[in-house]
């Protein structure tokens, strides 16, 4: 086995500490070293964006970043989302609207989703569509995922988050 | 049909989902979610020929990588007669290859090791000596005297699979004769993959002590699969529990058996650990089932009004390597023959010949009731053909020849009997939606400015839901499917069935039916599918056979309990059964709509104050072996404009019509609309599995195979007639693939249609700007 590094950060609002490998995916890192199987891989050439994740407020597809890079910085994952034990809008809005399927491109359009608007508190839905455009989902053809971001969207507007 | 209040939610109620909770918060429990101890992990080693003779492995290196437990070859499964196993084709496929290699990517050694880092680097270091074979890539070429034979194996020493055949041929070639327009096309449809957005992969753990092995599969079939591993791995079946959990889409992908899932049982038998086998998406890509690869010849005869006399079709169908087909096992072209289509042809006659090629073993049934996409794509492209020949109409054309509603049931001259149908009505309403006429005068104004618009039209017929079990079957098990219903003492219930939901919603649609037919609350009803230990027996989802069959047999179970719980009724209101009446969650007795039981009054009596000489519970099973296949329909309409700079494609339009005979959950129903028209978008426009002349794969990753963003998509809009199928006990005719049937042809014909006054007949799938863009360049219209 290679040498490990400790790797110091704060997932989902929480410090966690664990020692993995250099090589490691941050991935691999959050699924397996971390727990947390919600942040799934789709592809190994960072297409399908099903492992995106917040790094410091930035989605970044944690397939593509070593864990060790990770290694100070706040990471959110979909497990993050709710607040308080209350669904996030964006997360109502994906089931109001048929927004998933089989779901496992879910966690990563929701967190896409989220990263959108918060730059983008009320975008159009060209701006909907290239701001989800880094996430393949196989199963729902988009529209409804639209109509999900835009019930959010809507929500947050009038208070919900 | 009884509307039910939205507390029951039955039929025709949007529901939304109940899987969605756990989905939507990062919960959901894939395969590769599953983490046991002491669990191990895989990674195969695959051949980087198309056709390569395996003069030695040698793992030694690969052995000495720190955390490696076990290096499987070819030569050690042989040794448990397990190095080929049996393809639901009555075909055989190698496991882990022995003597040679036939495809890119074929599974040559199977790499266990303590963590998946190295598993990799082991793989990286087992060493391989190849020598290269002709190899074998063109399918045209495959039965050529000097072609190389592929299968050394098998006793006939050529590359053919099998030729099969349907319909009066001489009747066929008569009308042809006498015919006064004959219309013709070749058409390929491009070999293209399911590729769910989860890959295949299991977790196989052997229990030495109780000697159970349990695999947790990306499956949609478990209960099929858990007899495939009985019958190949010789383990009593009782010992065997598949679970297939959560599953991140189908498509069909995850039909089949493949290799890896072998691999990884013999290696948790071997080591007594839980071994996990996960692939990449570029192993997915290179080595699963893919599908279609058809080269289509399709031939119209009609006379000079452009009434259709007969059809004649010759097919060559690439199978890969190993006839892998998943499909009902008697028929080795699946349901091609429905390429008559929605029109009444007196004569058909198709022919489809299967050959042996370098390449990936197949092809399964990407999101189609087998083989039908591919026939309904061929006919909707060669109606254009004759519309273009006769400078018809294609609508005038269409609905000149459709099999009019009061011919139905209607029995098709390759042997189907049409359940029922309505294709005027759907065309109608697709055409009024799109507003034809205005997009036809804009189009002729469009070409006098000399800009490139094309409207396509695609009014298809599918065929699903198989059974009937006298006709269809998989290795000889029939294909019914079952639902089994436990109803609580406090009135919730449990049903399971033998199909496996892969996002189509089935813990809501099931749930709704029972809710329709015995009116407890959906949301009371817990769906469980997936675990062969739990589940009754059955065939699994694809061929949009769950409404039909699972669906049917759920309906049908309900219904059992129904009777017994009328007779506790009966007892429970000191009244004859006779007098009693249903609504939706209680009987009453007739006239006295006070005197009443509701069925969860009902379900507490059936524990508590059991009537006299009935047994105690309320539950049911059914195995329901449908009578016969489902037919939905549609007319799609799609409106293109074309850049004549680039040859970029603009999909302006996309009008859906369907019909799937009665709904369960409108909501789920357009769901499965839009992302089978997405599918079918990528077909036409962006898929392809190519190979280069050395069978290197072409489209092997997701850079090269392209899966359409948010953004290229078009908007969907979608509209429904209602046909209810006269033989299921709801009216269900099934709809998650209609979509991707029905839709490259509208695709295509449209971009046809956009440069036919150019003279261009067809253009061959993925229809991308570069192929346009030449077409343009060559006709003059573009520099």
């Amino acid at each position: 086995m290679a040498k490990k590094e400790l790797i110091k950060l704060k997932i989902n609002g929480e410090e966690r500490e664990v020692a993995a490998e250099s090589r490691m995916l941050l991935v691999h890192f959050i699924r397996e070293q971390l727990g947390l199987t919600g942040t799934h891989v789709g592809c190994d050439t960072s297409n399908c964006g099903a492992c995106t994740v917040l790094m410091n407020g930035k989605t970044v597809k944690s397939c593509t970043v070593f864990a060790v890079q990770a290694d100070g910085a706040e990471i959110m994952t979909v497990e993050g989302l709710p607040s308080n034990g209350a669904l996030h809008p964006l997360q109502e809005g994906f089931k109001e609207e048929h927004g998933l399927q089989c779901g496992f491109c879910t966690p990563g359009m929701l967190i896409s989703s989220y990263a959108l608007l918060k730059k983008n508190p009320n975008p159009t839905e060209a701006e909907i569509r290239w701001g989800i455009s880094g996430n393949l989902c196989r199963c729902t053809g988009y529209q409804n995922i639209v109509k999900a971001v835009q019930f959010a969207s809507k929500k947050m507007a009038q208070g919900g988050k | 049909m009884h509307k039910t209040s939205a507390e029951i939610s039955g039929m025709g109620h949007s529901m939304k989902r109940k899987e969605d909770g756990r989905f939507i918060q990062g919960k959901g429990n894939y395969v590769d979610d599953v983490i046991l101890p002491h669990m191990v992990y895989a990674q195969m080693v695959r051949s980087p020929y198309a056709h390569a003779r395996i003069k030695s492995i040698n793992t030694d290196a690969a052995k000495k990588v720190p955390g490696v437990l076990a290096i499987i070859t070819g030569e050690d499964l042989a040794k448990a007669n397990l190095a080929w196993m049996p393809t639901l084709s009555y075909d055989k496929q190698m496991v882990l290859a022995t003597g040679k290699v036939l495809f890119q990517a074929q599974e040559v050694a199977f790499v266990v090791a303590e963590d998946r880092y190295a598993a990799a680097d082991a793989a990286e270091l087992v060493e391989v000596d190849y020598e290269e074979l002709p190899v074998l890539v063109d399918p045209h070429k495959a039965m050529d005297a000097d072609a190389p034979l592929l299968r050394e194996d098998r006793t006939e020493k050529n590359n053919k699979i099998f030729h099969w055949e349907v319909g009066d041929k001489a009747a066929t070639d008569k009308a042809f004769k006498e015919a006064a327009v004959i219309s013709k096309v070749n058409a390929l449809s491009p070999r293209c993959h399911p590729a769910p957005l989860e890959t295949c992969g299991c977790v196989a753990d052997f229990n030495k002590a109780t000697e159970k092995l349990t695999v947790w599969l990306t499956s949609q079939a478990p209960h099929a699969h858990r007899t495939v591993f009985a019958l190949v791995g010789g383990i009593p079946e009782q010992n065997i529990r598949i679970i297939a959990p959560d599953i991140g889409g189908g498509f069909g992908n995850k039909v089949p058996v493949y290799p890896g899932y072998v691999c990884a049982v013999v290696a948790s038998l071997t080591l007594g650990r839980p071994v996990k086998w996960i692939e990449t998406r570029s192993e997915n890509l290179q080595s699963t089932g893919f599908a279609r690869d058809y080269h289509m010849t399709a031939e119209v005869a009609a006379d000079k009004d452009g009434k259709v006399k007969a059809m004649r079709v010759k097919t060559l169908a690439d199978h890969g390597a190993f006839n892998a087909a998943a499909q009902p096992t008697k028929f080795p072209a699946g349901l091609f023959s429905i390429c008559t289509g929605s029109y009444e042809f007196p004569n058909a006659f198709c022919e489809v010949d299967g050959v042996y090629t370098n390449k990936a073993p197949g092809g399964i049934a990407y999101r189609c009731s087998f083989r039908v996409t591919e026939a309904a794509y061929l006919i909707e492209r060669v109606m254009d053909v004759l519309a273009d020949d006769l400078k018809m109409d294609p609508v005038e054309l269409r609905q000149k020849n459709f099999i009019p509603a009061a011919k139905f049931p209607y029995k098709s001259p390759l042997g189907w009997t049409y359940d029922s149908g309505d294709y005027h009505a759907a065309m109608k309403l697709a055409l009024d939606t799109v507003g034809y006429d205005a997009l036809l005068k804009e189009q002729a104004e469009k070409r006098k400015k000399g800009e490139l618009m094309g409207i396509g039209i695609s009014s298809f017929t599918e065929i699903v839901g198989a059974g009937p079990a006298h006709t269809f079957d998989i290795l000889g098990i029939k294909m019914f499917d079952s639902a089994e219903i436990r109803i609580h003492p406090t009135g919730k219930a449990i049903c399971r069935m033998g199909t496996k939901s892969q996002g189509q919603g089935h813990e809501t649609t099931y749930a709704q039916i029972v809710a329709q037919e015995l009116g407890i609350p959906a949301k009371d009803v817990q769906v469980e599918e997936g675990d062969t230990d739990t589940a009754p027996y059955g065939l699994g989802t694809y061929a949009s056979r769950s409404t039909p069959t699972s669906g049917a047999a759920t309906a049908m179970a309900a219904r059992k309990i129904r009777e017994k719980a009328k007779k506790i009724a009966a007892f429970l209101l000191e009244a004859s059964e006779e007098d009693l009446e249903w609504e939706p969650g209680k009987f009453f007795v007739k006239g006295a709509p006070s005197k009443a039981k509701t069925i969860q009054e009902i379900a507490f009596a059936a524990y508590t104050n059991i009537p006299p000489g009935l047994e105690a519970g309320l539950e049911a099973v059914n195995y329901y072996d449908p009578p016969n296949l489902t037919f939905p329909f549609g007319t799609y309409i799609a409106v293109v404009d074309i850049d004549k700079g680039t040859g970029e494609i603009k999909v302006r339009r996309f009008v859906a019509v369907d019909d799937c005979g009665n709904i369960i959950n409108p909501m789920i129903v357009e769901g499965q609309i839009h992302g089978g028209l997405t599918e079918g978008f990528a077909i036409a426009f962006m898929q392809e599995i190519g190979y280069d002349e050395s069978g290197n794969v072409q489209g092997g990753t997701f850079m090269d195979y392209l899966i359409p963003t948010a953004v290229e998509t078009p908007h969907w809009e979608t509209g429904k007639t209602t046909t209810p199928s006269p033989h299921h006990p709801f009216g269900a005719k099934g709809v998650g693939e209609s979509p991707t049937v029905g839709s490259p042809g509208a695709f295509v014909n449209a971009v046809v249609d956009a440069l036919s006054h150019l003279g261009v007949k067809h253009i061959e799938m993925p229809i991308t700007p570069w192929k346009v863009w030449n077409i343009l360049k060559e006709k003059g219209i573009t520099g």
